[in-house]
């Protein structure tokens, strides 16, 4: 079963975080190790990072078939900063991949223990009958 | 050298492989070692016969090429095994070893093959990499392809299926008597499940993906092959038939589903259906009705009702009866509640439902709601329909499947609507379906 | 370049599109799909994926002993993620513009849904 886990920004406005260089580069680290391990195990389809949310805009469909386009969101609103879509036998097998990004190291190695989304995707087939 | 590069010559790659690997595998001793090198082969003989003609011994030429691969990993392995069956010459040895090696062939190689690969250790998604890949011949790439995942990530698992294989040190031999019910019973629902995907994702236009319930019954025929008095694998090849007979009837124009009671049976292809009730009766005829030889009865009583209505499901039931038996599980006991409510009515049909609802296998599961959809429309309560089949389509995750249960329920909202009388429109009978009722679903 | 175009919505935003006349999410799907074959000819399609109905979403926290912490609860007013289209092209204007057309398929009575759709470019890649 295919499941999608998102990994939403900390904050608002969020760019590089003001964290020690070490940190940065542990944090990066880590997600390379995550992605490495999940190819290792024959579970890795597909995996992103996001640029930053002020790159981030916002279309809608214009009257006049010209898009509309801003870059201006409410201050609540949280960002998707990268996302992994995994090949598991069980939801259980998807929410400890989650469980081990969310415990990506932060400032001073420290675990963030973000919250990581995990849903299944939509497929084409319906699922097994028996 | 033969000219003319086509299907047939396709298919004829995929049937030497397990042969070759077999073979090999046997030779050498080293089942992942080999695999590798036939799986090389196999990609040489694709790139090459195509424009340079099959070999006239195309068994042969595998078999060569595959020792080759197999003598260079040899030499470059650091620490390995001894190997007294083979001296390291300068020269080329291959020769020799070819014919030896075809010359040691023997037709319960790839039963072998079959059982090892199907090896209860492993998950069900590396048994069906490594089955397809090694006793199927198919490539990693069609493989990947079939399952919507990365070739590299597919590679992967079948690398990890044979590291298990190698770890576990499951031998490369048939399996004792008392071992080979189980190993079968392994073998039986690998092939099962790579049907099921077949038979679902034909649901979808999706032309590029590998015809995997085609594959699984060609897998299986050879399995039947090779057993030819077990009543199981006849069973289970029967179940096939019976149900890909279906296949034409099974989506509409625009891709969406078309449940049973509603196919155009004139679509449904009776040569497969004969076959399939003949093996059938011969499946029956070795004793004791297993899991597939009786799912395979219950497809032959739908696949020789001339119509739905014509459909004997007091004879379905009690073979669900019989099923829950042998193998209980709570789909079994969904799907009989469906043949109780075609019989004794749709109250009764519901009541058997209700044990379901205790079952933790069952919880968030699409089916139960669905099934409850349908018989509650049979009962005439649309309100409740409605409720159930929409709560189906939010937890299936298929999405034609989705697709089909929010046309029943807006189906059922325009005939509320109707019902209703003068000035009721099918947007109040929703409102009226409110949030809260919906959340007591969940 | 690559980039994400995100559709969310809250959960009763989702059941609301499940109430739609059939007809109408007929007409959508059919707008979507016609998005779909005209990017893979145009050689800018790469992926799209829909997710299961945010209700069934979990929210996961690494725990102290590493067994995962499981959540299911959320806020009414929270947006969740509905599905997402990859795309290549030469230009973010060309983002937006398949965006824009998608946010212009049908709704209900065949007025366009109008819904906002967020384009993010994918991050670059710092030696991979």
């Amino acid at each position: 079963m295919k499941y999608m886990l998102m990994m939403n920004t900390m904050s608002a406005g969020a760019g590089v975080p003001p964290w020690p260089k070490a940190d940065l580069q542990a944090h990066i680290a880590f997600m390379h190790s995550v992605n490495r391990d999940l190819r290792e195990a024959g579970e890795w389809v597909f995996a992103e990072g996001l640029s930053f949310p002020d790159q981030a805009r916002q279309v809608r469909a214009g009257r006049s078939g010209v898009p509309i386009t801003d870059g201006v969101f409410p201050e609540s609103k949280e960002f998707l900063a990268g996302f992994w879509i995994v090949d598991v036998d069980s939801a259980e097998r998807a929410w400890a991949i989650a469980a081990r990004i969310s415990a990506a190291p932060g400032p001073g190695g420290a675990p963030l223990n973000m919250p990581i989304e995990v849903r299944p995707i939509m497929s084409g087939p319906p699922e097994e009958m028996l | 050298m033969t000219a003319g590069w086509d299907a047939a010559s396709e298919r004829l790659l995929r049937e030497l492989a397990p042969q070759v690997l077999g073979a090999v595998a046997r030779r050498f001793r080293d089942f992942a070692s080999a695999e590798d090198a036939v799986q090389e082969a196999l990609l040489a003989a694709f790139r090459q016969w195509p424009s340079e003609g099959v070999p006239e011994n195309p068994r042969g030429w595998l078999i060569r090429v595959a020792s080759r691969r197999m003598t260079d990993m040899v030499r470059s392995e650091a620490a390995r095994r001894e190997r007294e069956t083979l001296a390291t010459p300068e020269e080329e040895p291959a020769l020799e070893i070819e014919d030896e090696i075809e010359a040691e062939m023997d037709p319960e190689d790839t039963l072998i093959l079959l059982f090892m690969c199907c090896h209860p250790a492993l998950s069900a998604s590396s048994a069906i990499a490594l089955t397809l890949r090694a006793v199927g011949g198919l490539t990693t790439a069609e493989i990947a392809n079939a399952w919507l995942v990365p070739e590299a990530t597919m590679a992967q698992r079948i690398s990890r299926a044979k590291q298990s294989i190698r770890a576990s040190g499951i031998p490369l031999r048939a399996p004792t008597p008392q071992e080979r019910g189980e190993r079968l019973a392994a073998v039986l629902h690998v092939l099962y499940l790579v049907f099921s995907e077949g038979y679902a994702s034909s649901m979808g236009a999706q032309l590029q993906r590998l015809d995997l319930a085609h594959e699984a019954i060609r897998l299986t025929r050879a399995t039947r092959a090779l057993l030819p008095e077990d009543g199981e694998v006849a069973g289970l090849l029967a179940l096939m038939l019976l149900t890909d007979a279906r296949r034409g009837a099974r989506t509409g124009p625009d891709g969406e589903l078309v449940p049973l009671d509603r196919q155009d049976r004139n679509l449904w292809d009776q040569a497969e259906i004969a076959e399939g009730t003949g093996l059938l009766t011969m499946a029956l005829s070795k004793g004791a009705a297993g899991l597939y030889q009786l799912q395979a009865a219950i497809a032959a009583v739908h696949d020789e009702a001339p119509s739905a209505e014509e459909t004997d499901w007091a004879q379905i039931q009690a073979l669900y009866e019989l099923l829950q038996r042998v193998a209980p599980s709570p789909m079994v006991t969904l799907n009989r509640a469906i043949a109780v409510a075609m019989v004794q009515g749709p109250a009764r049909g519901l009541e058997e439902l209700r044990a379901l609802d205790a079952d933790q296998r069952l919880r968030g599961h699409y089916r139960l709601d669905a099934v409850r959809g349908h018989l509650f429309e049979k009962l005439g309560d649309l309100g409740q329909a409605i409720l159930h089949y929409r709560a189906a389509a939010a937890k299936t995750t298929s999405l034609p499947e989705q697709r089909y249960l929010m046309t029943q329920a807006a189906r059922l909202c325009e005939r509320a609507g109707a019902q209703e009388g003068m000035g009721s429109r099918e947007q109040d009978f929703q409102s009226r379906l409110t949030e809260d009722s919906m959340s007591k679903l969940r | 370049m690559k980039y994400i175009l995100l559709m969310s919505s809250t959960q009763s935003g989702v059941s609301g599109y499940h109430k739609w006349p059939q007809a109408d999410r007929d007409a959508h799907m059919q707008v979507l799909g016609a998005i779909a074959k005209d990017l893979v000819d145009s050689g800018e399609f790469v992926a799209t994926q829909g997710l299961v109905e945010p209700r069934q979403a979990k929210l996961v926290r690494g725990e102290k002993n590493g067994l995962p912490a499981t959540d299911g609860v959320f806020p009414e007013a929270k947006e969740f993620l509905l599905g997402y289209w990859i795309v290549d092209v030469a230009t973010a204007e060309r983002a937006y513009a398949i965006a824009g057309r998608i946010s212009a398929a049908p709704g209900p009575g065949g007025v366009p849904t109008n819904m906002p759709i967020e384009v993010r470019q994918f991050a670059e890649r710092a030696g991979q």
